[in-house]
């Protein structure tokens, strides 16, 4: 791989620049040609009198949108040209490791970009619908990935953490009054201990055996929250579940304590919640990555890939395994316990019905379909299965076609399921089916190490 | 005609064992020794139990009678990976490599039993007895071919820098040439590192050659033992396990 490596880089150094170059020169044309087109609008107000308005948001919004696509376009054109050079891995470390950069930038950025195109009423439908949701799928994705991409212990019952976690926060505010950030690490914890809980028992089984029993796991947790009422309040659920406060500034309307809006001298807007429940559900996904990333280097992280592969094999280098599939088990359940919490503090208000098979299913689905083990293909699936639910709710338009009576959310199992078949014809080993090794050899070893000397490292 | 073991106490000593699978015995008594630096090879037919043995002394499954000695200590009821950590390696029947891991990262999981403490000079020691391995390192070990793989279940096993290696059948499949290689490279261990070796093999000529002492095994019982050049003469040997290939 180091011979094949070492050219790209050569050539792949430039590509930035060029890149840049060239993402700029299209911002640029955009600029030119939106002025004339799309700056203003001319409508009519109610005495049919002409109104321009000017719309330099939608622009720069635009603007944006064009540099960004080029700059991917170029990115991803030279990706594939080093493809075609060396048969090995499709885009070198650095170039993922900006993407990657990149991506998260763009995150960052989206909520505002969104808020400036659509504003304060329309933005709330995408940082919500969209943004929030789909990356709680990615966190849960990514935590199911570690039990079932890494360790590989089939898990049905995932969503039973997830419900800790909610639950544990649900309870602990409205019963003791204890604050989101208090509740955070404990629903975490609370869900790890779940998960050893249910992995104690399943040690021995392997495969389908313990899909069953797993499966069995998230069926009790929910039966025991709809039968012991006293406990979670049955199916009624817990409601009224204090909402999310910045560290401590809550976010309301209210000039008798020290607000959010308040405190940085802000308007108060509802949005302004929903911008930053995105914005912690985005940490503590990436969060979760970082961890994965960092314990698949670990000893411990190729003990749980090695176990995926042979789990006598494992034994006889002496890896013990009872404490690597413990470890797996409740690693993956304290972040769903995280995301489980998020859940209960965005919504606020839980019931068993939020955490029904249906759910484990989808997860389950994500990691699949985004490709055992990979990172980045369970945030692509993630995205497409529930952004893809959410666009269905769009298509208000087929109405026309199919009569009023049509909702194209009813088909979404089956556009699913079609979906799932072509995929598994077409690329059965998921989205992304590459495992990037979670170790380089010598070589690649000194090209970071150069990097460093570079000031890249 | 056994071997009288030798003034100091065997590294390996296995005292009528016995060992189930439910109700069927496998195992009915066996008593077996290995000294520290000695190659002993195991042979028998199918079936005999020689597989059995193997697992047995690594505690899956478990001997019900008798007592595994390993440097003085019953190791019958350890778990497999505490057995791993007193300094038993084994490359077991079939290979077991990882195969969706790259062959440096199966080469790890070897070397994670004492902390990657001497890793990258134990690597280079794994390639210098295995080149075809240094090749392949980036390569997942699926991907492999059989003599490559049972290199690498070799060199894995000896990447934790065991006292006693046992190796299950390093010759099945392999082409005669490459099979005579791997046999090579566990004298060269024995000769220049003094690693103790246990073999279980089919291939009853080479591994009579190669090793010190040998134990003939039938349905789970040792039926005959002794030096190598003593078992490969006997007739009965020659009947049952020589005869028509060699």
């Amino acid at each position: 791989m180091s011979v094949t490596t070492k050219p790209e880089r050569a050539s792949g150094q430039p590509d930035i620049a060029e890149a840049l170059k060239q993402a700029v020169w299209a911002a640029l044309a955009a600029i030119a040609l939106s002025i004339p087109i799309l700056l203003f609008r001319a409508g009519a107000n109610i005495n049919n009198m002409l109104v321009v308005t000017a719309r330099p948001v939608l622009v720069a919004g635009l603007v944006a949108a064009i540099f960004v696509a080029r700059f991917l376009i170029v990115i991803w054109q030279s990706g594939r040209t080093t493809r075609t050079k060396s048969a090995g891995f499709a885009i070198s470390p650095q170039t993922a490791f900006r993407l990657k950069g990149l991506l998260v930038v763009l995150l960052i950025a989206y909520p505002f970009i969104m808020y400036g195109l659509t504003g304060p009423l329309g933005s709330l439908k995408w940082i919500n619908n969209y943004g929030i949701q789909i990356l709680i799928y990615v966190m849960l994705g990514w935590g199911l990935n570690i039990v079932v991409g890494l360790a590989g212990l089939l898990d049905l019952g995932y969503v039973a953490f997830y419900a800790v976690g909610a639950y544990s926060y649900a309870l602990l505010s409205t019963k003791f009054g204890l604050s989101f950030w208090i509740c955070l690490p404990l629903a975490g914890l609370l869900a790890s201990l779940w998960g050893m809980i249910l992995g104690f028992p399943v040690l021995r089984l392997r495969g389908d055996y313990l899909a069953i029993v797993t499966l069995a796991f998230g069926e009790i947790i929910r039966m025991i929250l709809i039968n012991w009422t006293a406990f979670s309040n049955g199916y009624a659920g817990i409601s009224s579940i204090p909402h999310v406060s910045f560290f401590g500034l809550p976010f309301e309307d209210d000039d008798s304590h020290p607000t959010f809006a308040s405190f940085f001298h802000l308007h108060y807007k509802p949005i302004q919640q929903t911008i930053f429940l995105y914005f912690l559900i985005l940490g503590l996904s990436l969060l979760t990555y970082f961890v994965t990333m960092r314990i698949r280097r670990l000893p411990i992280g190729r003990a749980w890939e090695a176990l995926r592969e042979d789990e006598i094999a494992c034994r006889s280098l002496g890896i013990n395994t009872t404490i690597t599939k413990l470890t797996a088990f409740s690693l993956g359940a304290m972040f769903a316990g995280f995301a489980g919490s998020f859940f209960a503090v965005r919504q606020g208000f839980v019931s068993p019905d939020s955490f029904t098979f249906i759910e484990s299913a989808t997860i389950l689905a994500i990691v699949v379909l985004g490709g055992l083990g990979s990172q980045i293909g369970v945030a692509f699936a993630a995205a497409l299965m529930i952004g893809g639910t959410e666009i269905l709710r769009e298509l208000g338009f087929l109405k026309y076609v199919f009569g009023p009576q049509f909702d194209p959310v009813q088909y979404r199992m089956l556009i699913f399921g079609a979906g799932m078949v072509v995929m598994m014809i077409f690329r059965p080993r998921g989205l992304v089916s590459t495992r990037t090794p979670s170790i380089f050899l010598n070589e690649a070893r000194t090209i970071s190490s150069a990097n460093v000397k570079e000031g890249h490292g | 005609m056994s071997i009288e073991a030798n003034a100091k106490p065997p590294l390996l000593e296995i005292k009528g064992v016995k060992t189930y699978y439910g109700n069927i015995i496998a195992l009915k008594g066996v008593d077996l020794s290995v000294a520290e630096g000695e190659i002993v090879t195991l042979i028998g037919a199918n079936g005999a139990g020689k597989s059995t043995l193997m697992m047995t002394i690594f505690g899956s499954p478990r001997a019900r009678e008798g007592q595994i000695l390993y440097d003085g200590r019953n190791i019958s009821k350890l778990a497999t990976h505490e057995i791993a950590r007193l300094g038993i390696a084994q490359s077991p029947e079939g290979r077991r490599i990882f195969p969706r891991m790259s062959v440096y990262e199966n080469l790890q999981m070897g070397a994670s039993l004492n902390k990657f403490a001497h890793f990258t000079e134990d690597l280079e020691r794994v390639y210098v007895l295995f080149p075809r391995l240094k090749d392949r390192a980036t390569q997942r070990g699926g991907t492999l071919s059989g003599g490559e793989q049972q290199m690498l279940a070799i060199a894995r096993a000896i990447m934790s820098r065991p006292r006693l290696l046992m190796l299950d059948e390093p010759s099945l499949g392999l082409a005669p040439l490459i099979a005579l290689q791997i046999f090579d490279v566990i004298r060269d261990l024995n000769k220049r590192e003094g690693l103790t070796v246990l073999l279980v093999e089919q291939n009853a000529f080479g591994a009579l050659k190669l090793a010190d002492r040998g134990y003939v095994m039938v349905n789970g019982l040792i039926t005959m033992s002794g030096t190598g050049k003593e078992l490969l003469a006997r007739p009965e040997v020659q009947a049952a396990y020589l005869e028509g290939g060699h």
